[in-house]
């Protein structure tokens, strides 16, 4: 218990910290340098598009994760300092997203637009991780300090509740494109840790 | 014309044509002598990339199979070979897990001898057949068959075995035998997959008689001139080129010949997806993903366009008669 203790403190002291910030960007972007490096050494494996298609929305998963853990952990520890990292994670989850869907238009549909938007209504998984990606979008281009005052504190917030949309959405994507091949433990997984921390919300509005 | 084309009426006939492995092996080794700084530093430094992608160990040193070259219609493909690391590292053997590194990491604990296959159902000869006696039922052929996998991808292999057909007319299947159906091994001691739910244990996969009979239906005991790796399905497996790679059970432990059609493993968790005929064919797609095209393993870039995938993979000239009159939506 002490040890945990420990670690905690020792956590919340970092956070507070000036670098902690930019050693969370080099930490967020560290992902992305991998699959740099693993494709120019052509370390990607057997198939490169499926292995780079399949991390990056993974990655992107896991830093839906790790963003939306932020407030709860915040109230818990009773730590300000982490509502610091939001912006900066919200536009990681982007930038992983971005990535995912430039895998998905180049690898998988040579980049072209008609049959991207064919294969959206053939296939119902496709649609909704581009709804979950439209809505990422809109998040994104109103993420700036200016985009608050112009739409007013309480519609932003209003706004980028959206993201539990996201949230679903992306499990439902994950969920879908599993379904087939009845392998569920993956999904499973992510999708136990974002009913936690939805739920946590949930109850914490209402308590 | 110095270059002789298929339009002029040039084939290639004869099995020489084929690069001898011997030749391609030595062509790597003479790349990695120049990576390792024979050649200048220029050269040395391009070398050294193309070296990277192709490790010295290209083949395992196992036992090696005797063989000839295949003389079946269509059994010698003469598109270049997939990279022998690649088809032992990408593998789809969910009894050892349903990531594609799995099998080549778990599928080393199986163990190989003794092995038999029990043959059964209705053949006048029903039996157990140990291994020794399958290897020399019938001499061994070197084929080069296109591997595509339903998911989209695809490989060209050298597998060593013989037809099918060898062995179903040992065994002299009674009038009443319609179909065959072929259990893998599952073994939950050494198949730690078995313990997840994503199918019903055993993997059973069939064929119509006559698809079993075709001689391009191949039982496999080796690839690239040697035994079949493990995480490849050894000790002894089943290709059919013209179907989806799922088709073709691996580590085969029964052959049991039946009037009604099986029920595949696939088909049972998921029938609207994988159908009991599953031909290759671009033009029934699978509900989750066109089957359009295909990315050839180790080949197609990562911004190289997809190639066509071919219905019957290629092979409708043998085969496509097999299929006369019938609805390949419907029977898909």
């Amino acid at each position: 218990m002490n040890l945990v203790a420990g670690a905690l403190a020792r956590f919340a002291a970092w956070s507070r910290h000036p670098w902690s910030k930019s050693v969370l960007f080099v930490l967020a972007m560290a992902p992305f340098a991998c699959w740099l490096l693993a494709a120019f050494f052509e370390r990607l494996g057997a198939n490169p598009a499926q292995a780079l298609l399949h991390a990056s929305g993974v990655w992107t998963l896991r830093l839906l994760c790790l963003l939306l853990a932020l407030t709860p952990w915040r109230m818990l520890t009773r730590n300000p300092a982490l509502a610091r990292f939001r912006r900066m994670l919200g536009l990681f989850v982007y930038f992983y997203a971005a990535l995912h869907m430039l895998c998905y238009g180049v690898f998988d549909m040579s980049g072209e637009l008609a049959e991207m938007f064919k294969d959206a209504f053939k296939r119902p998984f496709i649609l909704v991780g581009w709804i979950a990606f439209a809505l990422l979008s809109l998040l994104a281009s109103t993420s700036s300090k200016r985009a608050v005052l112009l739409l007013g504190g309480h519609n932003w917030k209003r706004l980028h509740q959206l993201v539990y949309g996201v949230a679903v959405l992306s499990i439902l994507h994950f969920f879908w494109m599993r379904a087939g091949k009845n392998d569920w433990v993956d999904v499973a997984w992510y999708g136990a840790i974002l009913s936690v921390l939805l739920g946590w919300r949930l109850w914490y509005r209402f308590k | 014309m110095l270059i002789q084309t298929h339009a002029q009426g040039f084939t290639h006939q004869r099995s020489s044509d084929v690069t001898p492995q011997s030749f391609y092996q030595a062509r790597r080794q003479l790349i990695q002598h120049m990576a390792s700084g024979v050649a200048g530093a220029a050269l040395a430094s391009w070398a050294s990339r193309v070296a990277l992608a192709q490790p010295s160990s290209t083949l395992a040193q196992k036992a090696v199979l005797d063989r000839v070259k295949s003389s079946v219609e269509g059994a010698m493909s003469l598109e270049k070979l997939t990279e022998y690391k690649f088809v032992t590292s990408y593998n789809n053997f969910y009894e050892f897990g349903t990531d594609k590194s799995d099998p080549a990491r778990l599928a080393q604990s199986l163990s190989l001898s003794p092995w038999s296959v029990e043959v059964e159902g209705l053949v006048k000869k029903p039996g157990r057949w140990a291994f020794e006696d399958l290897l020399k039922l019938h001499p061994m052929e070197e084929r080069i068959y296109r591997l595509r996998c339903v998911e989209g991808w695809s490989m060209v292999i050298p597998w060593v075995g013989y037809s099918l057909s060898a062995l179903i007319k040992r065994v002299e299947p009674q009038g009443s035998a319609k179909y065959v159906e072929f259990v893998s091994l599952a073994d939950p001691k050494v198949m730690p997959g078995l313990a997840s739910r994503v199918l019903d244990w055993p993997y059973v996969e069939g064929l119509r008689l006559d698809e079993a009979l075709h001689p391009l239906t191949l039982l496999a005991f080796g690839m690239y001139g040697e035994v079949l790796p493990k995480q490849n399905g050894a000790p002894l497996r089943l290709v059919v080129p013209w179907k989806y790679g799922f088709k073709s059970g691996k580590s085969l432990a029964k052959i049991r010949f039946t009037e009604r059609q099986p029920v595949t493993a696939w088909s049972r968790v998921a029938p609207s997806e994988y159908g009991f005929y599953s031909n290759v064919n671009p033009n029934v797609d699978h509900p989750r993903w066109s089957q359009a095209s295909e990315r050839r393993i180790g080949e197609d870039g990562l911004f190289s366009k997809k190639r066509k995938t071919l219905i019957f993979n290629g092979y409708e000239p043998q085969v496509g008669q097999l299929y006369a009159g019938m609805d390949l939506k419907k029977y898909y």
